[in-house]
């Protein structure tokens, strides 16, 4: 019943109904709504530099929405993206910091070790799941906190970290995939920048290769998904297991590489964040959320990898122009995740919409009745 | 004689960090033998352990904090239950949406109440949950770190009994069982599956209040924004441990609960890293999980919107 076209519409109501409800939350709080969204607009399209931040807020979501989309769609629920991520980005860090290698090849290096430690780590779970049959949500949650103080402790070893501060060693300038990084700050890059105000304000955030690599792994994962046996195996593993097995499909085998794809998908979320963005990995205390906010991601994009890049940045915009309130009107930040949480919660329950848009029809058809009589 | 009180600290530290736990577990049992997976506990124990801490700042009485959590918890429940139950929406999307809402609204209100500060008012120690034994033992003894706890402890073994008892020995106990195992005839025999359904599911956010406060207002006193970090999925997991009973929930919780006292006493002697043993109670779980509990099958019906007309 609920066709394709009727799930953009349905997603583009529930962003509406995210925006209301975030609004009415402004307003109650004493707050004018309309000011408050003008800020966030001018938030994210006010400046070249703006539009750069947002993209690069936005990349890991993009990541940990397509990696918790992924398992969704092979029937395994990834709440260890979280995790996934801390791993990929740790890695990322030795690997940055420790081994001296060429520009382009250094980086390249660092990322692949950090989505081959993710993916081991993904597929921890996967394997515990296929061979113990113990429930994926649980292994990922209690991962995601072993991972958090593994790293942690690797953090804390001597070699590694940077004295007086909580965070490691910054990684070597040639694992860096900042986009003309050192040509920005070069004579020759100051000068021609000089002259080219836009081009000098989008390059000031740290505009990195990060964005493109989500959009081509979307691009990828679509393609293995819709295209490949393997992608036809985890589809039918998702949609109907017992059917698969019937059909000659290892199920148990097919549940680890998908664990093993979606942690290596998070992981390259934390390692382009680092080789892009942080350079370092700080000592966490907490989560820091991406991978639950990947979830949000995956389902504003009903899990469909390439429409992760839109939701991503919706996400990340949200969330960076949201950063903007509390300085400018003093609005509490937080009314971006109630405004995520609602759009998720009408996208959870396509039916009300359903029944939204067909009493409207009605009255419209009875409005065109009358008019006829 | 040293041995035995270390032993006892060990217990008391288990016993005060399990009993937030066993609340939101009891909340996830409830919600799930009646059919809808609660993923959203995480953000109903949120919004609990700001409103408690919250109303025992500004009213001095933890009691009514307590009960203000709990109120909190099912506000949020009932939403998840109209999404799950009238529109029988995706119940683990509806979870998830759950837990930003929560925490978002949680913080969100503190910093109005607060004046944007990111933490609620820390509570009088005076108004914090009383404990009920304190100075019947000496202090340090054996008896004392074990048994001088909370009150909010002693609720919350009492609550697995009342639980285990209303899911297996009454009448609405049997309902709720019938209808996450088989909705229809439940409903054939004349059961409202839907009443029944949002019975347990706002239960299951009182619940889940009650062990937000039972952080905020008796381990801690007071809520910020890293308070309830990840113990509404370790309920959870408790739950899917315990096989979805509330006895075996509780095991889950005092496994975890134990875990994290054992590592917090290793830690005072500062001999291993405390960022390892703070890895303990998790891999605990996971070994734990591998060696003893396995394949776990939930109620039949879990997760399964249910439409009378289909």
């Amino acid at each position: 019943m609920v066709n394709r076209k009727n799930k953009i519409v349905i997603t583009f109501i529930s962003i509406l109904f995210g925006l209301i409800v975030g609004a009415l939350a402004l307003a109650i709080a004493g707050f004018n709504p309309l000011e408050a969204y003008k800020i966030m607009f001018e938030g994210i399209f006010g400046s070249p530099k703006y539009i750069s931040w947002t993209i690069v807020r936005s990349t890991p979501l993009i990541l940990t929405g397509i990696s918790v989309a992924f398992a969704f769609k092979t029937g395994l629920f990834n709440i260890g993206a979280e995790g996934q991520y801390i791993i990929g980005s740790l890695v990322a860090t030795l690997v940055g910091y420790f081994f001296k290698l060429p520009i382009v090849i250094h980086a390249i290096v660092a990322i692949l070790a950090g989505c081959l430690a993710a993916a081991i780590w993904g597929g921890i779970a996967g394997l515990l799941k296929a061979k113990f049959g113990i429930n994926e949500v649980i292994t990922t949650i209690m991962l995601n906190w072993t991972a958090l103080y593994l790293s942690n402790y690797v953090v804390f070893w001597e070699p590694f970290k940077r004295p007086n501060r909580d965070a490691s060693q910054q990684i070597l300038d040639t694992a860096r995939i900042e986009i003309l990084a050192n040509w920005k700050v070069s004579d020759a890059g100051r000068e021609f920048l000089k002259n080219n105000e836009f081009l000098k304000d989008f390059l000031n955030p740290p505009v990195n290769f990060g964005f493109i690599i989500a959009i081509l792994v979307a691009i990828l994962v679509w393609y293995i998904l819709k295209n490949t046996t393997l992608g036809y195996q985890l589809r039918a593993v998702g949609f109907n297991k017992d059917a698969a097995e019937y059909g000659g499909i290892d199920v148990k085998r097919n549940m680890i590489i998908s664990m093993m794809i979606a942690g290596a998908i998070a992981g390259l979320a934390g390692a382009t964040q680092v080789l892009g963005v942080s350079r370092e990995t700080a000592i966490l205390t907490a989560a820091e959320g991406y991978g639950f906010d990947g979830m949000a991601v995956a389902l504003i994009a009903s899990s469909n990898p390439i429409a992760c890049i839109a939701a991503g940045l919706l996400f990340g915009g949200l969330k960076y122009a949201g950063s903007k309130l509390q300085p400018l009107i003093g609005a509490p930040l937080e009314v971006i995740n109630i405004t995520i949480g609602v759009i998720v919660f009408f996208i959870a329950m396509p039916k009300l919409i359903d029944i939204l848009i067909s009493a409207i029809n009605n009255r419209k058809r009875g409005v065109e009745v009358e008019n006829t009589k | 004689m040293k041995i035995l009180n270390d032993i006892g600290g060990i217990i008391g530290i288990s016993l005060m960090y399990s009993a937030p736990l066993i609340y939101t577990s009891l909340g996830g049992v409830l919600s799930e033998n009646s059919g809808v997976v609660n993923i959203g506990l995480e953000g109903m124990m949120t919004i609990g352990a700001f409103a408690g801490a919250t109303v025992a700042y500004f009213t001095g009485n933890p009691w009514l904090g307590f009960i203000a959590a709990g109120f909190a918890g099912a506000l949020l429940a009932l939403l998840h239950a109209i999404a799950c139950v009238t529109f029988t929406a995706d119940q683990v999307v509806s979870g998830i949406a759950i837990n930003f809402i929560g925490p978002g609204a949680a913080l969100f209100l503190t910093k109005m109440f607060f004046d944007g500060a990111a933490m609620t008012i820390p509570v009088d120690l005076n108004n914090k949950i009383p404990r009920p034994l304190d100075g019947l033992f000496k202090q340090g003894s054996f008896l004392d770190s074990v048994f001088n706890q909370y009150a909010t402890v002693y609720i919350a073994f009492l609550l697995v009994f009342l639980m285990w008892f209303m899911l297996y020995k009454t009448r609405i106990g049997l309902r709720i069982r019938a209808v996450g195992e088989h909705p229809k005839a439940a409903d054939t025999l004349g059961v409202d599956v839907y009443k029944v359904k949002y019975l347990a599911v706002i239960l299951s956010g009182v619940l889940a209040g009650l062990g937000g406060a039972a952080m905020s207002i008796a381990v801690v006193s007071n809520f910020r924004n890293t308070l309830i970090s990840g113990q509404g999925f370790i309920a959870l997991a408790a739950v899917i441990f315990g096989k979805w009973k509330p006895h075996g929930a509780m095991l889950g919780c005092l496994l975890f609960g134990a875990a994290q006292g054992i590592s917090i006493f290793l830690g005072r002697s500062e001999l291993i890293s405390s960022q390892l043993l703070a890895m303990l109670p998790y891999i605990i779980t996971i070994i734990v999980l591998i060696l003893f509990v396995g394949e776990s099958r939930g109620p039949a019906a879990n997760g399964v919107p249910y439409e009378r007309n289909k």
